[in-house]
């Protein structure tokens, strides 16, 4: 056993430049496959992982189209509605005026009851409800601009002004949240009190942006958001609810389409590889007929040489895609931590880890079938008259 | 010994080796019939040592072939050790050809990617032996063409008469009954070419092994215990 794999792994070293370009070419099909799956893992984690009790109902022209806000106690009365929370999106500027950051007002006792994934703590909760200017901030904002408890924290907005002209709002920092067991909410946003913002707006008051709405049961999530838009059909502000499932998947769709053209991609590399892979099997053979007409006189199978090449092969799409697959896994994690904001779960699962060695040796198969069976069909007084 | 076969048509010999009765074999090449050998008969007794020259083409190598194992008749029967091997599958003449017959070729053919010794032990890799035990074969072997010191080294790191040396060692290190030697000396010079022909020599008398060897040197031939001639697909013996 042995020493028929060195032979195998003498067969294919013996062109060391054709060995590296096919491997290279197999790594980087196996590199690109182990992206591709941890983008798609991921996304379809973003959105498994989104509350299934949670609806979000918004403007049915756009979500940039505002909502009275009276519309927060209204949809309360809707029948099979638990709780909801409205929210507006601030837009905030960071102090070097340039980086915007996720920057919500919303109710905040409301907020902790509706994402219940968000923890801070007893203490924390209270001072940040007895303080009208407080906020709270995710763990890589905190992480990002060194921010901490108790720090006085100035945010532009691009989009309100005060009644004082002033663009610039102030919050005090009361708790760094972490969000565990779900992804309704990300790690990566400031909330603070819509009272505070509503009272010093120079214009656009008691308006929100959408609300969240609670289902009580989440089986009847369908009926409860047709109840909703129902509410407010016909009025001057009309309403589009859907679960935050379906809404994180319609956010996350333009990404998914670029997944399902990343797909194409893969596959067309694939191909390719595969056509390497297969020509370079080709080539060896061809080298070899010689040999091969050698080792049949010497007693070897058809069978035992269509092994050897199958072998050959396998071994190449699976060193190869060894080494992409290792790449992969240095690659997302990197990645990781600049998509973690938008895709908290990159990496490579266990699926990717699972299809990989089955894709290798699917590939090794079918790269190794044609040249093998070439081999094994050589007739001996041929192969060695064509060797000579 | 030498004249136990009065005549190739007219066998004596009890202990026969090879055995051809009416052996033809023609080719079609581009709807053209090539008749190479034709209602060929044969008989080699146990322990011989024959030189087997013939103008090119005359089918020397298809005769060697026909007798290893290595094609198949299109009429006439082979016997070797009394086993009809024309009558085998190509499955169990393959386990034949590995029990029973050593080939020693022109070109050596040996593989580059192996070293000497793994060379040699590639044939034992068809058999049941343990490694320690098919290493044990290979170094004797190896110390019989007088080669251990070499048994590490690429064959494009031995000179051509060293490669041959390890073409027959990988030859006789599964203890065959028939060597068949094609030209094993036309691509070396007259120096290594004679050592060759003295360990074949001590091969055959030393240790028994039947002989076919295929010659177009006369110097070669007369090493041999006899010599046939091969002509337009016939057999014609000549002794000297
Ligand atoms: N596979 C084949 N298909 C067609 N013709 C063949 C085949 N093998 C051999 N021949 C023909 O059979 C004849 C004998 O060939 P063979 O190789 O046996 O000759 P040889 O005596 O060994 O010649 P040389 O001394 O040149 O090696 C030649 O005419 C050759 O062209
Ligand atoms: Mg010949």
């Amino acid at each position: 056993m042995a020493s028929w794999l060195s032979l195998v792994w003498a067969n294919l070293a013996r062109r060391k430049l054709r060995l590296f370009f096919t491997l290279a070419s197999i790594a980087v099909a196996f590199l690109m496959f182990g992206l591709l799956e941890a983008l798609r893992g991921s996304l379809a984690g973003s959105v498994s992982l989104a509350g299934a009790d949670r609806l979000i109902t918004m403007s049915k022209i756009s979500i940039i189209q505002p909502l009275p806000r009276s519309y927060l106690e209204k949809a309360r009365g809707v029948a099979g509605v638990e709780a909801v929370a409205s929210f507006n999106w601030f837009g905030g500027v960071v102090k070097d005026g340039r980086t915007q950051i996720p920057v919500y007002a919303t109710e905040p006792a409301k907020f902790l009851a509706m994402y219940p994934e968000v923890k801070i703590s007893a203490a924390e909760t209270t001072a940040w409800l007895n303080d009208r200017q407080g906020a709270i901030v995710g763990p890589l904002l905190a992480n990002e601009y060194g921010w901490q408890v108790g720090d006085k924290v100035p945010l532009r907005s691009t989009i309100y002004r005060q009644e004082n002209g002033a663009d610039t709002w102030e919050f005090n920092i009361h708790a760094i949240y972490d969000v565990i067991g779900g992804a309704g909410w990300d790690k990566g946003s400031v909330v603070f009190d819509y009272d505070y913002f509503n009272e010093s707006l120079q214009f656009g008051r008691n308006s929100i942006g959408w609300l969240v709405v609670k289902v009580a049961d989440p089986r009847e999530a369908e009926q409860v958001s047709h109840r909703v838009d129902a509410l407010f059909a016909n009025s001057s502000a009309e309403t589009k609810t859907a679960t935050e499932r379906a809404f994180i998947k319609q956010a996350t769709e333009q990404v998914g389409n670029i997944g399902a053209l990343l797909i194409s991609v893969v596959s067309a590399v694939f191909f390719t590889m595969l056509l390497v892979t297969a020509n370079t099997i080709a080539q060896s053979v061809h080298e070899r007929t010689n040999e091969f007409g050698v080792m049949k006189t010497l007693g070897f199978t058809d069978r035992s040489l269509l092994a050897l090449v199958v072998s050959e092969s396998l071994l190449l799409t699976l060193v190869g895609g060894a080494i992409g697959m290792a790449l992969a896994y240095v690659a997302a994690q990197a990645l990781a931590t600049t998509v973690k904001q938008f895709l908290p779960v990159f990496g490579i699962g266990l699926r990717t880890v699972v299809v990989a060695p089955l894709l290798m040796v699917a590939m090794g198969l079918i790269a190794g079938a044609w040249p093998a069976a070439i081999a094994m069909r050589l007739r001996i007084t041929d192969a060695l008259r064509r060797g000579a | 010994m030498q004249d136990n076969v009065a005549h190739p048509d007219a066998p004596q010999a009890t202990d026969r080796v090879v055995q051809l009765r009416g052996v033809t074999k023609l080719y079609t090449r581009g709807g053209e019939v090539v008749r190479v050998l034709e209602m060929l008969d044969l008989d080699l007794p146990r322990g011989d040592f024959v030189a087997l020259m013939g103008p090119s083409g005359s089918g020397k190598t298809t005769l060697l072939n026909l007798i290893g194992g290595l094609d198949r008749p299109t009429e006439g029967s082979i016997e070797v050790d009394g086993l009809a091997i024309d009558r085998l599958s190509s499955a169990a003449l393959g386990r034949w050809r590995a029990d029973h017959v050593g080939f020693v070729f022109q070109m050596y053919n040996l593989l580059p990617v192996l070293s000497a010794e793994r060379n040699v032990e590639l044939p034992l890799l068809l058999t049941k032996l343990s490694r320690r035990e098919r290493l044990q074969r290979v170094h004797t072997a190896l110390a019989l063409v007088g080669l251990e010191d070499r048994a590490r080294h690429r064959p494009r790191e031995l000179s051509g008469g060293q490669e041959q040396r390890v073409g027959i060692a990988r030859a006789i290190v599964t203890d065959p009954t028939l060597l068949l030697c094609d030209e094993p000396t036309g691509d070396l010079d007259r120096k290594s070419g004679d050592e060759i022909l003295d360990l074949l020599r001590a091969l055959n008398q030393e240790f028994g092994k039947t002989i076919i060897m295929v010659t177009h040197d006369p110097r070669a031939a007369e090493r041999a215990n006899r010599t046939l001639h091969l002509d337009k697909g016939r057999l014609e013996r000549q002794t000297h």
